[in-house]
């Protein structure tokens, strides 16, 4: 269940509370995010709409501990994750959170096995544990074949799928999505769409996805509308009050 | 490990870059040891004198000359165990550029204040029998030659003109890899016959030898007193620092070597700080995607230093390797004009530890850097 009302839930995976973020450029400061409250259960599906500028991705890189709030608090499977160090939050990101970027962002150097891998060099795995772990993970994604080719002899639809797979390689808590279809075309979309309904749906993860392509944001099982920082508006099921911050 | 793959990986991504950077590293350290050995050299006089010689010099100046009567005077004083002469020749042998040191030796007494200038018994023996004899040292009868019962004709630049005419009887051998073998010995009498009356009877330099090095000082002065206010008065020193000395009339030699030195570390500094520097600069956002997914800033920092360091030490192990193949023949060429040059294994390790302390600082600012960036700063950067 998606709540945005800020009544405390026990059951959620993840809580927001009263979520504030404010730049300072130059002598101006621009508060992105605003008393924002969120509750997301597990295996939830959530796509984050609005135009440029609403603080789509800011939210998106704060849930991830990417970046820390001006004020208030983030849990995580009980783990209050703005209050931790940066050590501890980079540790939290390895075990708890599956980046998905809309460039891919692959290294190029290194083939598909290879990126895939990356996560589980920070664990205590064996050469063969991380071996099976990464097959299984290009398996899920439909690239087994692909194993040793390097990202500039993929597509872009095969890139973003070896994304995905290092993004569930190591088993995360919740994937948090960048635009994941906004750098492909319509076809290529509608796979790697698919393939994360695929994750949620059969393996049961909690997807978190920036969008503003309307037809992707409809295959999650609710969208958000962010506006100047602000939740504005819900969709689809589940949404039981929409709260909106400060303007 | 683990993570080498990643860090062999980002190396060899620009492999042009890759080779630049450590032809130029090698290229710069082998300059490096290169003048470390070159300074090396110049110390060598210092290094290899024996703690128990002196060396008496007229106190206005090395050429100005002494009276071999002063012998039996110094011979006399408490502590001093034996006293040679030598003579600087000057002489040219077929062409300028093929310089060597030609002295005027005492063969009564030469031995024993060079013990460790080693000569045959037998040609020994030929050498005093024979007033036109002559000793090389084996890197110039190497570098001319030379063999025994060669003629060797020297022209002399400061007794005279003419050429001087030497049998070589002997080659002789240092006991340690940096004695000089480079000089070339000829008799006293056979000097003193030939040169002008004018100057018959001077020697150039004394060298003693003491019974105890802790004696030197007084000994030193000793001799200098005795002579005061003679027509030729005295300057005795050690020999390490009469060598000191020998070496800066060349100017502030080690000054000039370590300057350069400096600018070729420096040099090294910024062309790896500079491949290191944009090498980060172009992947910051794959830097970034490390530490979004879990890769510590000190796991970052360690993948930046561990890629300067191996370019580093690759081009640290082409630079020593290029020395040890290239300074034995740069020396040979340069024997004369150079003392001898040696590449020990101490200016190897000198090298390498140059190389590392090279790697470690270049990559240590692009790696700080790479460290403190903001991830969802170099996230927005393609």
């Amino acid at each position: 269940m998606v709540r945005v009302d800020g009544i405390a839930d026990e059951r959620s995976l993840i809580q927001v509370r009263d979520l504030d973020k404010t730049y300072k450029r130059g002598g101006e400061e621009i508060h992105v995010l605003q008393g924002l409250n969120l509750n997301v259960g597990k295996g939830e599906f959530v796509a984050f709409m609005g135009p440029s500028g609403s603080g789509k991705t800011t939210l998106l890189n704060l849930l991830g501990g990417l970046d820390v709030p001006t004020r208030g608090s983030i849990t995580v499977d009980g783990d209050e994750i703005t209050n931790m160090s940066a050590g501890n939050l980079t540790s939290w990101r390895a075990r708890h959170v599956g980046f998905i970027f809309q460039m891919y962002n692959l290294i190029p150097v290194l083939n598909a096995f290879q990126n895939v891998e990356l996560p589980l060099l920070l664990t205590k795995l064996s050469k063969a544990e991380r071996r099976s772990h990464v097959e299984t993970a290009l398996s899920v994604v439909g690239l087994s074949d692909r194993m040793k080719h390097f990202p500039r002899q993929l597509s872009g639809g095969q890139e973003q799928r070896v994304t995905i797979a290092r993004a569930i390689v190591s088993d995360p808590t919740f994937l948090l999505c960048d635009e994941p279809t906004g750098d492909l075309d319509r076809k290529s979309a509608d796979d790697v769409m698919a393939l994360i309904e695929e994750l949620v749906n059969k393996y049961h993860k909690t997807v978190l996805m920036v969008t503003h392509d309307a037809l992707v944001a409809e295959r999650a099982h609710t969208t958000l509308h962010l506006d100047k920082g602000v939740l504005v508006e819900g969709r689809r099921s589940q949404v039981t009050s929409i709260v909106g911050g400060v303007a | 490990m683990k993570f080498s793959r990643i860090i062999f990986a980002n190396l060899f991504r620009t492999k042009v870059r890759l080779l630049l950077t450590i032809g130029s590293f090698a290229v710069a350290l082998f300059l490096f040891v290169f003048l470390a050995v070159v300074r090396d050299a110049f110390g060598r006089g210092a290094d290899v004198a024996g703690a128990d010689r002196l060396v008496i010099i007229n106190r206005t100046s090395i050429i100005n000359l002494i009276p071999l009567s002063y012998r039996d005077k110094i011979l006399r004083i408490p502590g001093v165990k034996y006293v040679t002469h030598n003579n600087w020749f000057g002489g040219i042998y077929q062409d300028e550029k093929n310089f060597f040191p030609q002295f005027v030796i005492d063969p009564d007494n030469q031995r024993q204040v060079f013990p460790e200038l080693i000569v045959p018994e037998d040609q020994w023996a030929a050498f005093v029998k024979d007033r036109q004899g002559a000793i090389a040292g084996a890197a110039t009868a190497e570098r001319f030659h030379w063999k025994i019962g060669d003629r060797i004709p020297i022209k002399t630049t400061l007794y005279g003109g003419g050429s001087w005419e030497f049998n070589l009887v002997g080659i002789y051998h240092g006991k340690r890899p940096q004695d000089d073998e480079t000089q070339f010995w000829f008799q006293w009498d056979y000097f003193e016959e030939k040169i002008p009356q004018a100057i018959k009877g001077q020697i150039g330099w004394y060298v003693l030898r003491v019974d105890n090095p802790d004696d030197s000082p007084r000994i030193a002065k000793t001799i200098d007193d005795e002579f005061a206010n003679s027509p030729n008065e005295t300057k005795t020193q050690t020999e390490s620092a009469f060598a000191a000395n020998w070496v800066k009339q060349f100017g502030n030699i080690q000054f000039l070597i370590v300057s350069i030195g400096a600018v070729v570390f420096f040099t090294l500094l910024l062309v790896t700080g500079n491949t290191m520097a944009i090498s980060v600069r172009e992947r910051t956002s794959e830097l970034a995607v490390f530490k979004a997914i879990g890769y510590s800033d000190r796991a970052i920092l360690f993948f930046v230093l561990a890629e300067s360091l191996v370019i580093a030490l690759f081009g640290g192990v082409l630079g020593m390797l290029s020395a040890i193949l290239l300074i034995p023949v740069l020396g040979k060429a340069m024997s004369g004009l150079l003392p001898s040059m040696v590449l020990s294994p101490t200016m190897l390790l000198f090298g390498l530890i140059t190389a590392v302390l090279v790697g470690l600082a270049s990559g240590l600012l692009p790696g700080l850097n790479a460290m403190h960036m903001r991830v969802v700063t170099a996230l927005r950067r393609v």
